[in-house]
């Protein structure tokens, strides 16, 4: 078993967060995860990505052509990765900040107004992890409980308080996507 | 003590304070800084040196310094950084002064770019500082054997008074992976017999790197080369990977190493006889190892982030025995599995013999791939 999920937004979205949360949860599932930032020129320009692999066996490339899932956090990110999500697998788009349709049709394309449903829960930072909610809600590629505890681990540096209202928007985005 | 999730960079800093680190000096620079940030706070934490130099001139000579003590002391860099400490690293060399060189290399030449590479394989592996010397170099691949090779080069580099250096590359040090640190060493109390501790009279001791005596610079280079032997004896370190039943034998170090593992299994699971051999010890290189893999296979595809300086390592023992060909991408690119499974299938579906040099040839087949 082996999945890997490339996470691409502007700096600021949380992409890189929402990566750790997935490596963490996945240690505490006992498996093998690689996390592999972007730390380039292109990170200072405004955006960044990163690539998570997570697998039952030693991982080789921490990097792969056609990953299972992308999460496309803005339009430039859609524009350089739909191309590249592996046949049958997930391209989550977040529409607050992309004004296209996704035209792979061999794909999942799960389509989240994160902005909006994270203003309903008071703030709008928690996007992120709304999209995380919602991509693994569909993909399952790891168990809810670890992701829980893996936002719980990330967070736990000065921001033990946004502990809960992050649980919370993991669950609003399980919840939206399953009525899509 | 439990897996933890580590970035590479601050996992082999982590690691070196736990094998008794008494000294840091460095300078920063992009892919290696969080190494040098991190030992920043956990050096004076624990009441050790840690010194941001004025430049690596000036950070490899203060590692001169302070490892003619007799204490445990490193340095780390990026290529451009490595590149300038290189006079230090003869001298060092020449004085017989154990320490050791994190190189987290970034693709070259010149300033180059900030991306993952294997470019300084020849620069680290075959000199780069000025006459007869070798350093003892590691490669890991995954950011546990970062852990785990900075943790034991110190003991490397003291038992034969030598350089140790690790190899790694840019994706290492930025990767987070789990790994599970060694437990914390006590730093070590008593001092070296060769150490310089500022007595005078018969209690004198005299480190140097200057001969004046050509008769007696020839004794330090043969004594040198013979300790070498021993080296070449007792510290060569490979891995492999379904090499059992292999008919082509994949050979890559490092991340390139660890990529060509995804590749392989790929091949594997659609029927072709391929394995993969990874050299950990880059210096001493695992010639045997080789030797024997070419009397096994057809063909031997050797993998690297740079033009193929490996290459020439492999194909000194392989000679003409068995086909050899080469694969890399260079300045910062990182390939992707599907492009060494690439490589794996045109190989296993039949090449023809050539007496053309195997970068020769990679280098038309990636007419097709880079304009250039």
């Amino acid at each position: 078993m082996q999945n890997e999920t490339v996470i691409a937004g502007f700096g600021g979205q949380g992409v890189l967060f929402l990566g750790k949360v997935m490596a963490y949860a996945a240690l505490f599932e006992d498996l093998k995860v690689t996390w592999f930032p972007s730390y380039g020129p292109e990170m200072r320009g405004g955006t960044a990505n990163c690539t998570v692999v997570i697998s039952d066996e030693e991982i080789g490339s921490p990097q792969v052509k056609n990953p299972k899932a992308i999460v496309v956090m803005n339009r430039p990110s859609l524009d350089k990765y739909e191309h590249m999500v592996a046949p049958g697998g997930y391209l989550v788009i977040n529409t607050s900040m992309v004004n296209r349709k996704a035209t792979r049709t061999d794909i999942h394309v799960l389509e989240i107004p994160s902005v909006e449903l994270a203003e309903e829960l008071g703030d709008k930072r928690l996007a992120n992890t709304i999209i995380l909610g919602a991509l693994n809600e569909k993909a399952k590629f790891l168990k809810k409980e670890s992701l829980l505890k893996g936002l719980e681990e990330s967070l736990s540096h000065g921001k033990k308080d946004l502990l809960e209202i992050n649980k919370k928007a993991m669950e609003k985005g399980a919840a939206y996507i399953t009525t899509q | 003590m439990a897996r933890e999730l580590w970035k590479g960079n601050e996992a082999f800093a982590e690691a070196a304070v736990r094998a008794g680190l008494q000294a840091y000096f460095g300078y920063p620079i992009t892919p290696q800084t969080e190494a040098l940030e991190y030992l920043s706070a956990r050096m004076p934490e624990l009441g050790r040196a840690f010194l941001q130099a004025e430049s690596e001139l000036g950070a490899i000579n203060m590692v001169y310094g302070a490892a003619c003590t007799g204490a445990r002391v490193m340095t780390s860099t990026s290529s451009p950084g490595t590149s300038l400490m290189m006079e230090g690293l003869s001298y060092i060399a020449a004085t017989e002064v154990p320490m050791v060189l994190v190189d987290v290399v970034r693709g070259g030449p010149g300033l180059g770019t900030i991306q993952p590479s294997q470019g300084d394989y020849n620069q680290i592996v075959h000199g780069g500082g000025h006459g007869d010397y070798h350093c003892i170099v590691l490669a890991p691949s995954t950011v546990q054997e970062a852990v785990d090779q900075v943790y034991e080069i110190f003991d490397l580099a003291e038992k034969y008074r030598s350089i140790g250096v690790i190899l790694l590359d840019g994706t290492i040090g930025q990767m987070i992976e789990p790994a599970e640190m060694p437990p914390m060493r006590e730093i070590r109390k008593e001092i070296p017999e060769w150490a310089v501790r500022g007595g005078t009279g018969s209690n004198k001791r005299v480190l140097t790197s200057v001969h004046l005596v050509p008769e007696d610079m020839e004794v330090l280079d043969l004594r040198l080369i013979k300790k070498w032997q021993e080296v070449e004896k007792n510290e060569v370190r490979f891995t492999e990977y379904y090499m059992d039943d292999a008919k082509i034998a994949v050979v890559g170090f490092g991340t390139a190493g660890r990529i060509a593992l995804s590749a392989v299994r790929t091949a594997r699971a659609l029927g072709i006889p391929v394995g993969l051999i990874r050299p950990i010890s880059l210096s001493p290189f695992p010639y045997q190892a080789i030797k024997e893999a070419a009397a096994q296979v057809d063909h031997i595809l050797v993998v690297e982030m740079n033009s193929g300086m490996m290459l020439e390592d492999v194909m000194k023992v392989v000679k003409d025995s068995t086909n050899v060909e080469f694969y890399g991408r260079m300045g910062g690119i990182m390939p992707f599995p599907d492009e060494i499974l690439s490589e794996i299938q045109r190989i296993a579906s039949g090449t023809t013999p050539s007496d053309i040099h195997p970068r020769d040839r990679w280098l038309k087949r990636m007419e097709s791939v880079v304009d250039f």
